[in-house]
């Protein structure tokens, strides 16, 4: 009888994912948020019963009653922060708040499943930043003078990027944590979002060359001291957000292509300059054939992917705790073992989709600062994902970042937060000029209707 | 009204326009990383459908147990489609691994009770897989009745196993078979062997008899001294020296050949008179190959040996010794001659052996040997099917045939004379007693041929270890694979 509900479960959250993944992109279909309506209401509940499925199939298999209040306490933790967000902001984006408490009911369960405990650690890590960062959008969308502290971001993000270099301890041949009292911060994660609004205070109003430079030494010195520390990953994001933002806010496309040169350059001397970077190339080279060594992670992690196929062996029935550090960085491997490829796919997709919307809201933004801001987040959001993802699946070499909200992590569950939230204020700023809500529609990524919106302010698109 | 871009309006921002119309750089961002994650999926797809299969396949991949209590394994099926291998389920509900024939496919069907070996090794996550249509593995599900892992079709041929099998009675050694223009593989024995059925019971004996190793696969893993079989090779580089060209070769032979103070002796010191090259090589006559041996260039030699696969990997799905040899420019005399009749430090495997073997009957050209021919699901569908590929060209087409006639001479009046007559097909081959010790009367019995009607259509390499002469040991149980083969 258990077997049967566990394999009814298993399906219903393969066809629950697929639908609502489908949901986030026909929003797009409507141009209203008022039509979309129904789409979100459809999707939390969709969210809620895949939620309660697995944890179904978890407590069938367990009988530990532990599993039942674990359940009650996140799903009431996660509608806390959805109607959290709907009463406080009535105005804000749902599709972002939906995928973002999609996307760490997925973490929280998969997490209850390899790591109990750093499941029940991570739901408070949830839900203390969820509460800090909810006035995040409130200051975003009332205070417009962030543009003025451009030295201020540069100095606090190089200054806490280098008291990671000199203060904290070495971790798989990495320095990135530092630790206060009992609790590990990953500076360079908060640095990420410091970094994202000095480049685009530089960039905004001047594109002269000095100020070019200027920005580029300045992104150079923050890539600098995370590729000290070692924390590559880090120093890739960083990299390609900063040419994205400069390609444009100059609209030059020769920085985009320099940026590309810079890149394979910085990844060809990284080989001949770090063991750990050879070591990572060449597990990603032969994965099998280095299996007692380099490529020991991948190969479990595609073992884990590959056992499951499509549809994924059910939450509980896999063998995810063989993938090494399968919490944080592994954590895709350990979806597609037990949930199943399709749902990866879908959870990649649903990615995707925020990051659709992120780019759709910066579109909408006349001023350049902000519009700069927001696509730097949004850049420094997929790009992560791409690398995790990329990374596990064995499509590029290993980096050793998180997935944003699913990954056991805490930095790295605050910091998403804080960027989902200030693209959240973002969003109801722009609202609040239209004295409109805004409307995204696919129809913004037509040329012709890219420059329907006038210098100040007013939006003509309406008639 | 949508472009009303008045002219008139004064531009807030330094250096102009450039910030409203950066839409379309951001469009191209955005589907840019659409483009980059579509590609990414679709990797990941491919991945999942085609690569995952045999990537699982891997003794690191701790999910065996996990899955054998999920579904049901798969058989391992003879190209006629005998089980060999079935799991059954007992009066408990439970299942149990079944192998109806026993010690007969012990090492190449192997077994999955107690780790796992042979076919059951390779296929392993093959078998542990159900590919049927989705709607009966859903309906299978959610019945709770457990999926039938997918099936193994192997190229093995249950006859022709059991004629070498039987054959090889209670000697240690090996017999292996394959198809020289497919590549298939038709027959495997090691001996001594055991009862896959009984291995968890019997493992400690199993796993510690180091005397008799009954685990270890002879045919693959097994590595030998060649004996006379390696005058294959010598007459080779022979041929390529001479261009093919052997009727102005003579030798008188003593019954020993001695060369710069380097004497060898002819197996049982017998004299063989005046020979030519076909001559010596069918009398298998070591004196003469020596003499030949010395005249031979090392370095020509060493090429030949590389080309055979000497000191290389072979193109094998399955795990396999690598044949040795040490000739080369800075080798002595007394090394050349030793080698040359197949002494020295010189190892092969069989499974080597019958690869030389059947790229000479092939004109050359070895096909990629394999033992899997076809995955099915459990309703009969193909899942995948092993495609026949060549594998290169060993040896120049222009020295096969004549190397073909000097191995039909063996068998019409040389050393394996025992084995002329058959009905219907005629074998062509070498022998070998290949001595493995310091004491010259113990010798593997070897024998390497091949067979058919007209054409050479199949290989058969036989060793018995301290089986003594190869032409009356080894080729007699060659040529019963070959009966049930042909008859």
């Amino acid at each position: 009888m258990e077997s049967i509900l566990i394999e009814i479960c298993r399906y219903l959250i393969i066809i629950f994912m697929s639908v609502y993944t489908i949901q986030c992109f026909s929003v797009f279909r409507y141009s209203t948020e008022y039509e979309r309506k129904g789409i979100y209401f459809r999707q939390n509940y969709f969210m809620v019963m895949i939620h309660f499925m697995a944890f179904l199939s978890l407590f069938a298999q367990n009988g530990d009653v532990k599993y039942l209040k674990t359940y009650v306490m996140q799903q009431l933790g996660i509608l806390a922060i959805l109607i959290a967000y709907r009463v406080i902001y009535p105005r804000a984006n749902r599709l972002i708040i939906n995928n973002m408490c999609m996307l760490i009911t997925i973490g929280l369960i998969i997490l209850t499943r390899v790591a109990y405990d750093k499941a029940i650690r991570q739901f408070y890590i949830v839900m203390g930043s969820a509460t800090v960062t909810i006035i995040i959008p409130f200051i975003i969308s009332r205070i417009r003078f962030f543009e003025k502290f451009k030295w201020a971001y540069v100095i606090v993000g190089l200054a806490a990027l280098g008291a990671v270099l000199m203060f904290s301890t070495v971790i798989n041949g990495s320095k990135i944590n530092i630790n206060i009292a009992s609790y590990t911060f990953q500076p360079s994660e908060f640095v990420k979002i410091i970094f994202v609004f000095a480049i685009a205070s530089m960039l905004a109003r001047s594109h002269r060359l000095g100020d070019i430079l200027l920005s580029a030494a300045v992104a150079a010195a923050h890539v600098i001291l995370l590729v000290l520390s070692r924390d590559l990953g880090s120093a890739i994001i960083f990299f390609v957000v900063y040419f994205t933002m400069l390609f444009v806010a100059t609209r030059n496309a020769i920085y985009y292509c320099i940026g590309l040169l810079a890149l394979a350059g910085g990844s060809v001397a990284g080989y001949r300059l770090f063991s750990h970077v050879r070591v990572r190339v060449t597990a990603f080279l032969d994965p099998i054939g280095t299996i007692t060594n380099e490529g020991y992670q991948i190969a479990q992690s595609l073992f884990a992917i590959g056992t499951g196929g499509w549809l994924g062996m059910g939450i509980g029935q896999g063998a995810p705790n063989n993938i090494p550090v399968v919490a944080a960085d592994f954590v895709f491997a350990a979806i597609c073992e037990e949930l199943g490829v399709v749902f990866g796919m879908c959870l990649v997709l649903l990615c995707l989709s925020c990051f659709v919307m992120f780019m759709n809201i910066a579109m909408k933004f006349e001023d350049p600062f902000f519009k700069l801001v927001a696509l730097g987040l949004a850049v420094a959001y997929i790009f992560q994902v791409f690398l995790t993802i990329g990374g596990v699946t064995k499509f590029i070499p290993l980096t050793g970042v998180t997935l944003p909200l699913v990954s056991y992590g805490g930095t790295s569950v605050a910091v998403t937060l804080c960027i989902f939230a200030v693209i959240q204020g973002l969003y109801i700023a722009k609202g609040r000029d239209n004295r409109r809500p805004y409307v995204p529609s696919p129809d913004d990524f037509r040329t012709e209707n890219l420059n329907i919106v006038d210098l100040d302010g007013e939006l003509n698109g309406y008639v | 009204m949508f472009n009303r871009r008045s002219s008139d309006r004064k531009d807030k921002v330094i250096q102009g326009k450039h910030h409203i119309d950066s839409n379309r750089e951001i469009g191209f961002v955005t589907y840019l990383f659409i483009g980059i994650f579509l590609v990414m999926l679709v990797y990941l797809g491919y991945y999942t459908q085609v690569k995952s299969k045999t990537v699982i396949n891997n003794t690191y991949n701790k999910r065996q147990t996990l899955l054998e209590s999920r579904l049901i394994r798969g058989d391992i099926l003879s190209r006629d489609g005998d089980v060999l291998a079935t799991t059954l389920s007992d009066n408990d509900g439970g299942y149990y691994r079944s192998y109806p024939y026993r010690n007969t496919f012990a090492h190449i069907v192997g077994y999955s009770t107690h780790g796992v070996l042979g076919i059951e090794n390779m296929e392993n996550y093959t078998l542990l897989t159900c590919d049927a249509n989705i709607v009966s593995r859903v309906s299978n599900d959610l019945s709770g009745r457990k999926n039938h892992g997918n099936n193994v079709c192997t190229t093995l041929d249950t006859r022709m196993q059991e004629a070498a099998y039987d054959a090889m009675e209670d000697r240690k050694g090996a017999v292996v078979a394959m198809n020289v223009k497919t590549g298939e593989i038709l027959c495997v024995v090691s001996k001594p062997d055991f009862d896959p059925n009984e291995v968890i019971g019997h493992w400690d004996r199993l796993n510690s008899d180091e005397e008799n190793s009954p685990l270890l696969n002879r045919a693959f893993l097994g590595s030998y001294p060649p004996g006379s079989t390696f005058k294959i090779v010598t007459a080779l580089e022979y041929l390529k020296e001479h261009n093919g060209k052997t009727a102005d070769y003579g030798f008188e032979c003593t019954g020993s050949f001695e060369y710069n103070g380097s004497v060898i002796n002819c197996f049982n010191e017998t004299s063989h008179g005046w020979v030519n090259f076909d001559d010596s090589f069918a009398q298998s006559c070591n004196s003469s190959f020596a003499n030949i041996s010395s005249t031979i260039n090392k370095r020509g030699f060493e090429t030949t040996l590389d080309e055979l696969l000497f000191n290389n990997e072979l193109p094998l799905p399955f795990k396999y010794s690598m044949s040795y040899s040490d000739i080369g420019p800075g080798s002595s005399t007394d090394d050349l001659l030793q080698t040359g009749i197949g002494q020295g430090r010189t190892t092969i495997s069989p499974i080597h052996m019958l690869m030389i073997t059947s790229a000479i009957a092939n004109d050359g050209v070895l096909m990629r040997p394999y033992v899997v021919s076809e995955i099915q699901n459990a309703d009969g569908g193909v899942i995948s099917r092993t495609r026949v590929r060549e594998y290169g060209t060993l040896i120049d087409p222009v020295y096969t045939g004549s190397l073909r006639n000097m191995m039909r001479q063996v068998v019409v009046n040389g050393t394996a004379k025992r084995v002329l007559d058959t009905n219907g097909y005629k074998i062509s081959g070498k022998t070998g007693s290949a001595e493995y010790s310091s004491n010259k009367s113990l010798s593997h019995a070897w024998f390497t041929g091949f067979a058919g009607a007209d054409e050479p259509e199949i290989a058969v390499t036989v060793i018995v270890e301290g089986g003594g002469s190869g032409g009356a040991v080894a080729a007699p149980i060659a040529k019963r694979v070959f009966d049930a083969y042909f008859n």
